[in-house]
């Protein structure tokens, strides 16, 4: 294709192809600190939906190894957030070197603090809120873990910021790298953020689970417990590669769910959401 | 210009890959997914000498080919519990049935939908049967519902509701509109038992069925996938009374000219063993070749106007001129 761009995140490695020089000027930018594969996993196509939709009115069409084939083009302003959908389809329709959860991760002191929940749960923003505040950041939408070590294994891809999270992370952390504004996108604003530094340069170090919350945003604050056969399902259900992974699978998901404590945990704000979680960080990891 | 005859080289002669430097394998991996022979190449790969991150690459989509199996088999055995009551022979077809019956083209080999064979006179009792078993109909759409009743080879698809699976229930290999008219019959009456409890075709039928649905049928598009596994059923099946069968066996379905072009090409890409006698080249065969390896390194199709030009041809052999303009006028008002 006429622009190309490659990086690797995590264990995994992309390459993009663009119809239009921009949105990989902008990846390149956002994704500087990443390191470049040699032979990459995936391959990402941003293509025009027709011949003259590469110069009017311009959409994007999601295409590459793996497809959806029903997905919508996104306007050109929002390439990145196709790329990054891209690049999310891959890991999966395609990844099987781990359990994928769809959940994002911290560390501290080599252990992993996992959290999962539906869209708008959280997780996405209070990993990123705790990795500028003394955990280690290591991923906000994939948590792979490891099928032989059952460790999890980073992948620190660009932090998606929505809708409110964007003003407050910005207040927060004015220092940090972001992407362009993207307004009215199919899941409202997004912008995304690049993560600190140490945690892209630490990408291959895995760290062992030690804690799993279900965050749920806008309730009252309460700790619950998680049976371990709703956890079960509900991670089944967080997996894109469960049914995949076959025994390999089931087995890796079992391990996680008894060797990590559970709980769930509703806030209605980053500072109750913290508290909650060093105080459950002491009790149980 | 490149395409995929790279591919075509990786899975005739794997050591070949030994050459190949970051952007050709690279190249080769794009084009083995977008052909669907990612799992196949894997596994024909196995034991040579390559670059740990295509390793795992490859390791992934041989976890991902078992998978497909798997589901592929147990999606079978679903069907044949829904059918148990039923007397008839329900007889898989294409990668299905090549997976329950062991053989070499189930290797690696991506599988999609479940397609089975029934007779044509008991199609309502078997479609009845899997609709009280949870399939549903997806075309809600009148025309297209009396199109495949009066007009096609099969049923419309029906998907699962709660597993989301499609099954294709077929009573012949080709449009009752396409010229050429196979003997459903004797395929049926001819088709083995599996230690599943359904069936597949004899072998000289499956060659058949896979190069009328390959040259007689579509567009050729997924045709490199096809054409292997063409080749690993010729390879598989080839001894001295096999030949002779599968010609006269093929003019006896009126495809002759389907199954001796897919022997053809298979000799000429993948290096199939065929009779010498079969071994011509026709003049037309060069742009079935174009049409079969007409991908690029980032795994897009190539060459618009061949492809296009199939894509006529694919209409023009399933129906008469007549039909074919009416077919087109009332797709062309409904937008």
């Amino acid at each position: 294709m006429r622009h190309e761009f490659q990086v690797k995140v995590g264990p995994a490695a992309f390459r993009i192809g663009s119809d239009w020089a921009q949105p990989l000027i902008t990846m390149r930018r956002l994704y500087a600190q990443y390191p470049t594969p040699d032979i990459p996993d995936f391959t990402v196509r941003l293509e025009a939906t027709g011949f003259l939709r590469r110069f009017i009115r311009s959409s994007v069409a999601i295409n590459g190894d793996y497809m959806l084939p029903d997905a919508a083009p996104l306007p050109l302003a929002q390439a990145l957030l196709a790329a990054e959908m891209g690049m999310n389809l891959q890991m999966a329709l395609g990844w099987r070197r781990h359990l994928i959860l769809h959940a994002s991760a911290v560390e501290k002191d080599g252990k992993a603090l996992v959290m999962t929940g539906a869209s708008g749960s959280g997780k996405s923003t209070l990993s990123a809120m705790l990795g500028n505040n003394g955990w280690r950041f290591m991923g906000d939408e994939f948590v792979l873990l490891d099928l032989v070590s059952g460790e999890v294994t980073p992948y620190p891809r660009l932090i998606s910021l929505k809708n409110e999270a964007i003003g407050a992370m910005q207040a927060t952390m004015p220092d940090a790298t972001f992407g362009p504004l993207m307004q009215g996108t199919p899941k409202g604003d997004i912008r995304h953020m690049v993560p600190p530094k140490s945690a892209v340069a630490a990408m291959d170090r895995p760290a062992k689970p030690a804690l799993l919350l279900f965050p749920q945003f806008g309730y009252e604050p309460a700790i619950r417990d998680v049976p371990l056969e709703e956890t079960f399902m509900r991670l089944t259900q967080a997996s894109t590669n469960y049914v995949a992974l076959g025994e390999a699978g089931f087995t890796t998901l079992t391990r996680f769910i008894r060797q990590v404590p559970v709980r769930s945990i509703d806030y209605q704000s980053g500072v109750q959401a913290e508290e909650l979680v060093n105080q459950l960080w002491a009790e149980l990891a | 210009m490149s395409d995929a005859v790279a591919l075509v080289t990786a899975l005739r002669d794997p050591a070949s890959v030994a050459a190949l430097d970051s952007k050709g394998w690279t190249a080769l991996l794009t084009m083995a997914r977008a052909e669907r022979l990612i799992g196949t190449l894997a596994c024909r790969l196995d034991g040579q000498t390559i670059p740990s991150a295509v390793a795992a690459i490859l390791a992934d989509e041989r976890t991902n080919a078992e998978y497909q199996k798997r589901s592929a088999l147990w999606e079978a055995d679903c069907a044949r519990r829904a059918l148990a009551e039923y007397p008839g022979k329900v007889v898989l077809m294409k990668g299905t049935a090549y997976a329950a019956a062991g053989l070499k083209a189930s290797e690696g080999r991506h599988i999609g939908d479940l397609d089975i064979m029934v007779a044509k006179a008991d199609l309502p009792q078997v479609e009845a049967m899997l609709l009280k078993a949870g399939w549903e109909w997806m075309k809600e759409d009148a025309y297209d519902d009396a199109y495949y009743r009066d007009h096609m080879h099969e049923l419309p698809p029906l998907i699962h509701k709660t597993r989301d699976r499609m099954i294709d229930v077929h009573h012949t290999i080709l449009p009752l509109t396409a010229r050429p008219t196979p003997d459903a019959k004797a395929m049926l009456a001819d088709a083995v038992a599996l230690e599943n409890g359904l069936y597949a075709f004899s072998q000289t039928d499956m060659v058949i069925h896979s190069a009328a649905h390959l040259f007689a049928d579509g567009e050729l598009d997924g045709g490199l996938r096809n054409l292997w596994d063409i080749h690993c059923l010729l390879t598989e099946f080839a001894d001295e009374a096999f030949w002779p069968a599968l010609k006269s066996r093929a003019e006896h379905h009126q495809l002759w000219p389907a199954v001796h072009r897919a022997a053809r090409l298979a000799h000429r890409l993948y290096g199939t063993e065929i009779p010498k006698d079969w071994q011509s080249w026709h003049r037309q065969d060069k742009w079935y070749v174009l049409r079969l390896t007409a991908r690029d390194n980032w795994g897009r199709g190539t060459r618009k106007f061949i492809r296009l030009i199939f894509y006529i041809r694919s209409h023009w052999l399933r129906m008469p001129p007549l039909m074919l303009m009416r077919h087109l006028w009332v797709k062309w008002r409904r937008g």
